[in-house]
């Protein structure tokens, strides 16, 4: 189900190869920044995410690092910074400037590259399974009805959610209509996926069949950037791990190396919390 | 004083014909573009610019704050004066739908606000803009929710269109009132015709219920 545009396998991907050992990025984040009033809730976040990989933004509540994701869909406008995404389809980066006025075309070009994995599901709570997965394909993307349902039926058996098709989402477990979620994202073919703390609304026997979906994604190339506080799985599929506090970076680096062994006090006794928490 | 049977069937016919040739008619129209005003005045009301919302907060203020019969002379006896000279019907029309605007632009504006702030952000994820988010996903969720208060404003409106008997507007309670003052049985008369409100007010409640069903068919019981 990965698309087109998204080699399967990082290694096969020739833009990565003989070139240049490390291809650009597709999406880089400059000197982001953002206040709500006096509270300041970004200072100066840069991120870079490549193809294919998965970047996990870790750190306690009102650290900042949903206010960095919701950013990237232009759920939330920066006061400053830069957000570019690299288009190699068509040699155009996409890059959008903060620190003046950007344009609704822009932030609306900007959604249309990444599609977000809500925390509370956010399903279309009047439309049914197959309805929520095909209303961006046939609405927004203007795709012919009868192939939008063709796709959204693959994804649902991939979800193993074929049989909740004509469902009504209040019909539906968390963690079923955290899954459709991940559907309706997956069928936009973004080249970003990101998720606002997935499994945060679960109940913890539900966690399990979400975070499995996450990482099958993860297995088959998914670009994506994932707010979670679950650390176990951040260590199994993240390829960089960013531990944010108080609106700035404090440490990042390759998941194994900040969350086994972190460098920063404050990350370390983070990591220690949420590890021994039980 | 023996009930005057005669004159109950004798009247039954031009007063269920004011029902269905005015009060009906009127209602229908007058509710019709009301609520497209209220939703155009609702969205006003939601709108940043301050001039805008100022302007959709003025005109409920005025509407709910002034009766709906003062409303109705100023628009058929008032407007005259200065060269504007409207039939009963239109003025009627016109003066039900702004007074229906008014009403219902508050419930409009409560159902939208009512709705998560998490569909509207998820509508715009999928990549659709205010408008689509709107017609899409909002004003459905809206909508279920309106339903009673909206069905409320409805019925009120069936019975505040007696007051168009005096714009000379031929309804029901006019046929009611000129065979009264004809017949002298003003009890007689004026029973009949509350009888045939209750009745038409009978079946919209009906149709309110089997509505709001519908409506609640996503919705956890």
């Amino acid at each position: 189900m990965s698309p087109t545009s998204q080699p399967a396998d990082k290694s096969t991907d020739k833009r990565a190869g003989a070139a240049a050992p490390q291809a650009r990025p597709v999406l880089s984040v400059r000197n982001l920044a953002k206040a709500f009033g006096s509270n300041v809730v970004l200072r100066d976040i840069d991120l870079d995410v490549r193809r294919g990989n998965v970047v996990a933004l870790i750190g306690p509540s009102g650290s900042g690092k949903t206010t960095v994701l919701r950013s990237l869909n232009g759920l939330e406008t920066p006061d400053a910074g830069t957000v570019t995404f690299a288009d190699t389809a068509t040699g155009t980066d996409l890059a959008l400037d903060f620190s003046a006025k950007v344009s609704k075309k822009d932030v609306s070009d900007l959604r249309d590259r990444s599609a977000m994995v809500f925390q509370h599901y956010n399903l279309f709570p009047h439309m049914t399974v197959l309805q929520n997965v095909i209303e961006g394909p046939v609405q927004v993307q203007k795709r012919k009805r009868a192939e939008a349902i063709a796709d959204a039926e693959k994804l649902l058996a991939r979800v193993g959610l074929s049989d909740k098709r004509d469902a009504y989402p209040f019909e539906l477990s968390g963690g079923q209509q955290q899954r459709v979620g991940i559907v309706r994202a997956l069928a936009l073919k973004p080249q970003l996926l990101l998720f606002d703390e997935p499994t945060s609304a679960l109940d913890p026997e539900l966690v399990g069949e979400v975070l499995g979906v996450i990482q099958e994604l993860a297995e088959e190339g998914w670009t994506m950037v994932i707010v979670t506080h679950e650390l176990a799985f951040a260590r199994q599929v993240a390829d960089e791990v960013i531990f944010m506090d108080g609106g700035v970076v404090v440490e990042r680096g390759p998941a194994a190396e900040v969350l086994r062994a972190p460098r920063q006090d404050r990350t370390r006794q983070f990591v220690r919390r949420l590890l021994h928490e039980f | 004083m023996p009930f005057n049977w005669d004159l109950v069937w004798s009247s039954f016919v031009p007063i269920v014909t004011g029902a269905v040739t005015g009060t009906i008619p009127l209602t229908l129209a007058s509710f019709v573009l009301g609520l497209a005003l209220a939703l155009l005045v609702a969205l006003m009301r939601l709108s940043r610019t301050a001039v805008v919302s100022g302007a959709a907060r003025f005109y409920v203020s005025v509407i709910r704050g002034t009766p709906l019969l003062v409303q109705l002379f100023v628009i058929f006896y008032g407007l005259p004066s200065l060269g504007v000279k409207l039939d009963p019907w239109p003025s009627a029309i016109i003066a039900f739908s702004l007074n229906v605007g008014g009403y219902a632009a508050e419930v409009i504006r409560a159902a939208i606000l009512s709705v998560p702030k998490g569909q509207w952000e998820a509508g715009h994820t999928i990549g659709m803009s205010k408008g689509l988010a709107l017609r899409r996903i909002i004003l459905p969720q809206a909508a279920r929710v309106s339903v009673p208060p909206l069905s409320n404003t409805f019925i009120s409106l069936v019975k505040d269109t007696s007051l168009a008997s005096l714009i000379l507007v031929t309804e029901l309670f006019r046929n009611a009132q000129q065979i009264a003052a004809f017949s002298q049985e003003f009890m007689v008369l004026y029973l009949e015709a509350a009888l045939v409100y209750w009745v038409i007010c009978l079946a919209l409640s009906t149709g309110q219920s089997a509505l709001e069903k519908r409506l609640d068919r996503y919705v956890a019981h």
